[in-house]
């Protein structure tokens, strides 16, 4: 039976998040004292290397190795930052932490400030979490007012302040170097690494830049010690992932489950199955970025390298839960039409291979399409990931590569038969009328909306399939389920 | 363009906006943010003046503000309604709803109704993935929004 | 400086450290192709952004291809510039740049020039597999330059140089994804933006987005025209570059060929712009030793250090950036628009023709020429001084289109009265001529005594920002010198904060000076092709029987002829302009 383990959500709905004396009597900032007095800057990052964090926004670097390199880099003033800018569309996690357990991230951002020797943070966080950012700032004002942020802190002679900064809109800023860009008010364009921001980051000065469910660690690795952390998850990943359950899925929302727990587990026994009793046909997983999972890998255990060898990645992980009425060729497509959408535009594969990946699925999903389109797709995404400056050109391709790797004969329908076995794809869609059924009431050819359907009063209709547009009012309407889709 | 004149007060305002941030360049996208929240959105004339106080080129604070999806240069309607187009609203017929917005209210994504009541665009997630397909009017939140429902909402801000 | 050992297509190369791979590869002789990168060497600028992607090489161990321009060199690396993996990648960005740009070959102003065009040659590519929506702009024409950013491939070379280079701002990336481009503020027109018509843009621009405006065709109507009189003029730098566009080595002097060339044209005259540079040192000298004599004489309001105004991108740019300055700069105009006046008002009359129906043409190695022979101030009665100005590269086209074998020409003198000119006028055309060239008529008016030094080496090269003192007989002249916007922009800034100890400061808008003016020939990035330019000048004036303004004979003779003396009441009629203040924005007045 699959377990939820708490650590990055253990506060969350527990406690009264604008009141930090909740926070501090569930062993809230109580990491932070330990480092302070008892610990040095090394010691505490040999904990976390120990720990095995990896960071959860995606890439999975292991956290501790990133701290050490900031704090390896001579420089008179280094940063830390918290990546709050969340734009994977399905995942809700990091929104979910700030609005909950606000003094996490502060606590765990100054234990990273010490560590590095930053003494200035700042979290970049999107525009569109006001109660979050209301939570943040409510959270920093109790932590300055009790000597916990700001200037010398704990009596320890230990300085160090925090920031908020917006995002405005745009999916690449989750991309470290984009995000430092658009901190310094810039377009958020990513540059090629190295140099990387904690080498040369904010300003120029070293960066270290985690995400906010990275961070909401930290204070309990520190408590509870790494062993603990590292007895939970496999080998290579440790601790628990935070998962956003959406989609055909009977119980959405978060989940925090062990690393290595598996697909079936997560759907099914945390998930309560698949809506309406329909059969599971994928899950995305790393969002528009990752590619999706299919019956099966049901049984492999999640973690960040499964999750690459199956053709996705844990992206920040949203988990979107697809059943037999979803066309993956449209899946794909809709990821597609999100990265071209949010490109920054600056290398051509991203900017222009996204673009032609899109029109080349549009064109099958309208039936237009070639089996010489799929090579195409195949190539493209191959030379768009080889090539793109930054990680979303990386992995741009992935929904497209894995649907056509899991589900070529879906593909292979859409070109060859000109069929969408899912229903979804319009273009390839013809609505009929079932004459046994038609009573000639007139009420589809009286709503349709481009005179498309012909009949007397009482006599059985024809829907004229040049003029049709499939909006399927015609079907909605009808009362007599006279109006079928071939 | 249309040349909008800027209140003399207005002017005023932008500036101590801009002073606010110590007319330091690396604030733009601060500056911005307040800019739009004071008047709503960021025409031409904004910009021109924030340029000039931050010192940085016109066509760099344009470049910025194109960058972003949450900056905008068209004004919003009274009832700026919003669907989400993430994944878990997709997958639930978060497209059809748009649809059926548009077809309603006879405007595209990114237009405002010419009586100024409506305008509409997609984002993409809320964070708001177990209510899906979700639609924000104002700051208003509707859940599990289905096609025949959007009459409903329309009427609502109609009165 | 480390040492770092690498293998590249199995080859060791070994290169310092915060070596490129691109450079690298270089020195074992592997020319990795390149699209966005741009660099002029010894000049500080340098474009690299990675975008583009077509330098992508295999770095072993690396999980994606890497950048040769942008990656640098590690002990040990293993890098492979050609196997089948970046022969495959290299071909599809570039498929899918094509992908995304008119078809349009046959007809473009840079076929033959373009650096897309080339490598599309270079890498065979044959058909383009992925075809797709195009982005569409509107297309923009000002009175220099012309953006057609259907063409534009997001190199951002031009945004580069607006903005580090000449810190103009008047272009930016915009927009954001397939929609993104390079731009002036909310799209408009660059005429609305900042611009400075320098040029710059269009010199670095790899494809034919950025052009200049083509004015051959009215030159060729005017030549046709059996009406007119139609005279020509060529600026110093024209006749170091114009040899390029014909197979001729970099630093070729084509002086002689150019105005053969322009004879067989068939204009009237061929007269010279070196002979209005000669008159703009009278101009400007005396002007710069009145100044000089008041303030040593204790007047406080003389406004001091005196700029050259004879670069129209510059005089632009201050209009733009510091107007409250713009008493500062010499009011003398530049050479093209002395040459302009003292052709219709003086020789025109002396042929005994209405100046309407004289057609005066200039060619420069300028775009910003364009627009100032536009300007109202230089107009009488809606007649311009100037009537056309065209580029280095359109006087090649129009050589080209009317069947001339341009290197079997023989060598032709230019016509008299206008043609006459110094070596002083000659070096008008690099970074520091002008200045040395008024340096040696000022020391001599100023002293009284014979220069016996004519070469002042200290004011030459091609560093940003140079300064020197000059010995005026016991009184130290301090010069200054800058050229590229940026760098004039910093000598700005220091007299406006009063920091400034220069009393005449030269100024170029492009790098090198009128040699990497934005008309020349496209010298692809090779500043060493600047260099033999400016060479060639030196090498010009140092040839030249006389080497200073004041003794041009026809210039004398034009002053005791017509002028009176420089800076008296005809010449400052004709000769000096004033300037505006064009910081006002588009949408706010203040």
């Amino acid at each position: 039976m699959a377990r939820q383990i708490r650590i990055a959500l253990r506060n969350c709905g527990v406690i009264d998040p604008e009141r930090i004396e909740d926070y501090i009597s569930r062993d809230g900032y109580m990491a932070l004292a330990t480092v302070l007095t008892e610990l040095s800057p090394e010691a505490v990052i040999e904990i976390l290397k120990k720990s095995g964090l990896r960071g959860r926004g995606g890439g999975g670097f292991p956290a501790g190795l990133k701290w050490e390199i900031t704090r390896k880099v001579q420089a008179d003033q280094k940063y830390v930052v918290c990546n709050a800018d969340e734009g994977d569309p399905g995942a809700f996690m990091d929104r979910s932490i700030l609005e909950g357990d606000p003094h996490a991230v502060l606590e765990a951002m100054t234990i990273n400030g010490y560590c590095t020797g930053a003494s200035k943070g700042l979290i970049y966080i999107r525009a569109e979490y006001p109660l979050a950012v209301e939570r943040l700032k409510t959270a920093m004002k109790q932590s300055r007012e009790m000597g916990l942020l700001g200037n010398n802190i704990l009596q320890t002679g230990f300085n160090f302040d925090i920031d908020i900064r917006y995002g405005a809109g745009a999916f690449v800023c989750g991309e470290e170097t984009a995000l430092i860009h658009s901190m310094e008010g810039l377009r958020g364009e990513p540059t090629v690494k190295p140099p990387f921001p904690s080498v040369e980051g904010y300003l120029k000065k070293p960066t270290n830049v985690n995400n906010v469910e990275t961070f909401a660690n930290v204070p309990v690795i520190i408590n509870k010690g790494w062993e603990w952390f590292a007895s939970i998850g496999t080998e290579k990943s440790k601790g628990t992932k935070v998962f956003a359950l959406a989609g055909k899925i009977n119980n959405v929302g978060l989940v925090e489950v062990p690393m290595g727990t598996t697909l079936r587990e997560v759907i099914y026994e945390i998930g309560g199955g698949i809506q309406g009793g329909k059969e599971f046909k994928a899950a995305q997983t790393g969002g528009p970025s990752g590619g999706c999972l299919t019956k099966k890998h049901l049984d492999t255990p999640i973690d960040y390298d499964n999750l690459i060898a199956a053709g996705s990645m844990m992206g920040s992980g949203g988990l979107i839960v697809m059943d037999e009425d979803d066309c993956m060729v449209a899946i794909a497509k809709f990821y597609l039409g999100f990265t071209v959408e949010e490109s920054c535009g600056k290398c051509s594969p991203c900017r222009i291979g996204n673009k032609r990946l899109f029109e080349l699925l549009e064109k099958i999903t309208q039936g237009n399409g070639t089996m010489e389109d799929i090579d195409k797709l195949r190539n493209l995404s191959t030379v768009i990931k080889d090539t793109s400056l930054c990680g979303l050109g990386q992995s741009s391709p992935n929904p497209v590569l894995s649907t056509i790797e899991n589900f070529i004969g879906e593909y292979h329908e859409h070109v060859k038969d000109k069929k969408c076995r899912s229903k979804v794809c319009k273009s390839m869609m013809q609505y009929l009328v079932v004459p046994e059924k038609c009573i000639g009431c007139t009420l589809c050819a009286r709503n349709c909306p481009v005179n498309a359907i012909s009949g007397e009063r009482k006599q059985v209709h024809l829907i004229d399939q040049e003029k049709c547009i499939k909006c399927g009012a015609c079907m909605e309407k009808c009362k007599f389920n006279a109006i079928i889709i071939n | 363009m249309a040349k909008i004149k800027l209140s003399e007060k207005k002017i005023q305002e932008l500036k101590d906006v801009c002073k606010a941030f110590n007319n330091e360049k690396g604030e733009l996208i601060n500056v911005l943010h307040k800019a739009q929240s004071l008047f709503g959105y960021l025409p031409a004339e904004l910009q021109e003046i924030i340029a000039k106080e931050l010192n940085v080129s016109v066509a760099h604070v344009y470049g910025v503000v194109t960058f972003y999806s949450f900056f905008t240069m068209q004004p919003k309607g009274i009832h700026p309604v919003s669907i989400c187009l993430g994944t878990a609203c997709y997958v639930r017929g978060a497209e059809k709803v748009l649809e059926e917005f548009k077809r309603q209210l006879k405007i595209q994504v990114g237009e405002t109704t010419p009586d100024g009541k409506f305008s509409l665009s997609c984002l993409r997630c809320v964070g708001a993935c177990g209510l899906a397909p979700v639609v924000l009017v104002g700051e208003k939140v509707y859940g599990r929004v289905a096609p025949d429902g959007v009459a409903d909402i329309i009427a609502e801000y109609n009165t | 400086m480390k040492t770092i050992k690498l293998i590249i297509d199995g080859k060791t190369a070994e290169v310092p450290e915060n070596t490129t791979l691109l450079k690298a590869a270089k020195t074992v002789g592997i020319d990795i192709p390149t699209l966005c990168y741009f660099e002029l060497k010894d000049m500080n600028i340098e474009n690299r952004p990675g975008g583009c992607r077509v330098c992508v090489v295999e770095v072993k161990g690396r999980r994606n291809l890497a950048p040769a321009c942008n990656t640098m060199v590690a002990e040990g690396m293993e890098v492979y510039t050609h196997n089948i993996r970046v022969l495959n990648a290299r071909r599809t960005v570039l498929e899918l740049i094509l992908s995304d740009h008119p078809a349009e070959c046959l007809t473009c102003a840079k076929s033959g020039s373009c650096e897309l065009q080339s490598m599309a040659q270079q890498l065979g590519v044959r058909e383009i597999p992925y075809q797709g929506e195009q982005s569409k702009y509107r297309k923009d024409t000002s009175p220099a330059i012309i953006r057609d950013v259907d063409k534009c491939i997001m190199c951002r070379r031009c945004e580069m140089m607006c903005n580090d280079v000449q810190t103009v701002g008047a272009l930016n990336a915009v927009n954001r994804g397939f929609m993104a481009v390079v731009a002036p503020a909310f799209e408009m027109n660059l005429e609305k933006s900042p611009c400075t018509y320098c040029g710059q843009c269009v010199s670095v621009c790899p494809t034919g987005a950025l052009t200049e405006v083509d004015h051959s065709r009215n030159v060729i109507n005017a030549l046709a025209d059996p009406a007119k009189t139609v005279v020509v003029q060529t600026a110093p730098a024209v006749r170091a570059a114009l040899g390029e566009e014909f197979g001729l080595a970099p630093g070729t002097l084509v002086t002689g060929k150019m105005v053969a060339a322009l004879r067989r044209l068939g204009f009237d005259y061929v007269f010279d712009t070196d002979f209005a540079a000669d008159l703009t040192i009278m101009e400007e000298g005396t002007e710069l030793l009145d100044r000089l004599t008041r303030y040593l004489k204790g007047d406080k309001d003389v406004k001091l250090p005196i700029l050259t105004s004879c670069c129209p991108g510059w005089v632009n740019f201050f209009e733009h950036n510091f107007p409250e300055m713009r008493e500062i700069p010499s009011t003398a105009k530049s050479p093209q628009q002395m040459f302009g006046p003292i052709a219709k008002e003086y020789f025109a009359k002396k042929l005994g023709i209405n100046r309407k129906n004289m057609i005066v043409v200039s060619i420069m190695p300028c775009l910003a020429k364009k627009y100032e022979c536009q300007r109202d101030e230089f107009k009488v009665d809606g007649d311009p001084d100037v009537n056309f100005s065209l580029s280095t590269r359109e006087l090649a086209h129009l050589i080209k289109a009317s069947n001339i074998d341009f290197s079997s020409l023989p060598e032709d003198d230019f016509d008299n009265p206008l043609g006459e000119s110094t070596g002083a006028s000659v070096i008008f055309g690099t970074t520091g001529g002008v200045i040395e060239a008024a340096c040696r008529t000022a020391y001599e008016l100023y002293t009284g005594k014979k220069l016996e030094k004519v070469d002042f080496k200290e004011l030459r090269g091609l560093e940003n920002v140079r300064h020197a003192t000059i010995d005026f007989d016991g009184l130290p002249i301090n010069i200054g010198i800058a050229h590229g916007l940026g760098n004039a922009r910093k000598l700005l800034e220091d007299i406006r904060d009063g920091k400034s100890q220069f009393h005449a400061i030269e100024i170029m808008a492009c790098p090198g000076g009128c040699i990497g003016g934005g008309g020349q020939p496209y010298h692809h990035g090779d500043s060493e092709v600047i260099k033999l330019r400016a060479s060639a000048l030196y090498r010009e004036d140092a040839g030249k029987p006389i080497r200073k303004s004041h003794e041009n004979p026809f210039i004398l003779e034009l002053y005791k002829d017509f002028l009176g003396k420089p800076c008296g009441e005809k010449s400052h009629h004709l000769l000096h302009t004033h300037y505006f203040d064009k910081s006002a924005g588009v949408f706010v007045e203040e």
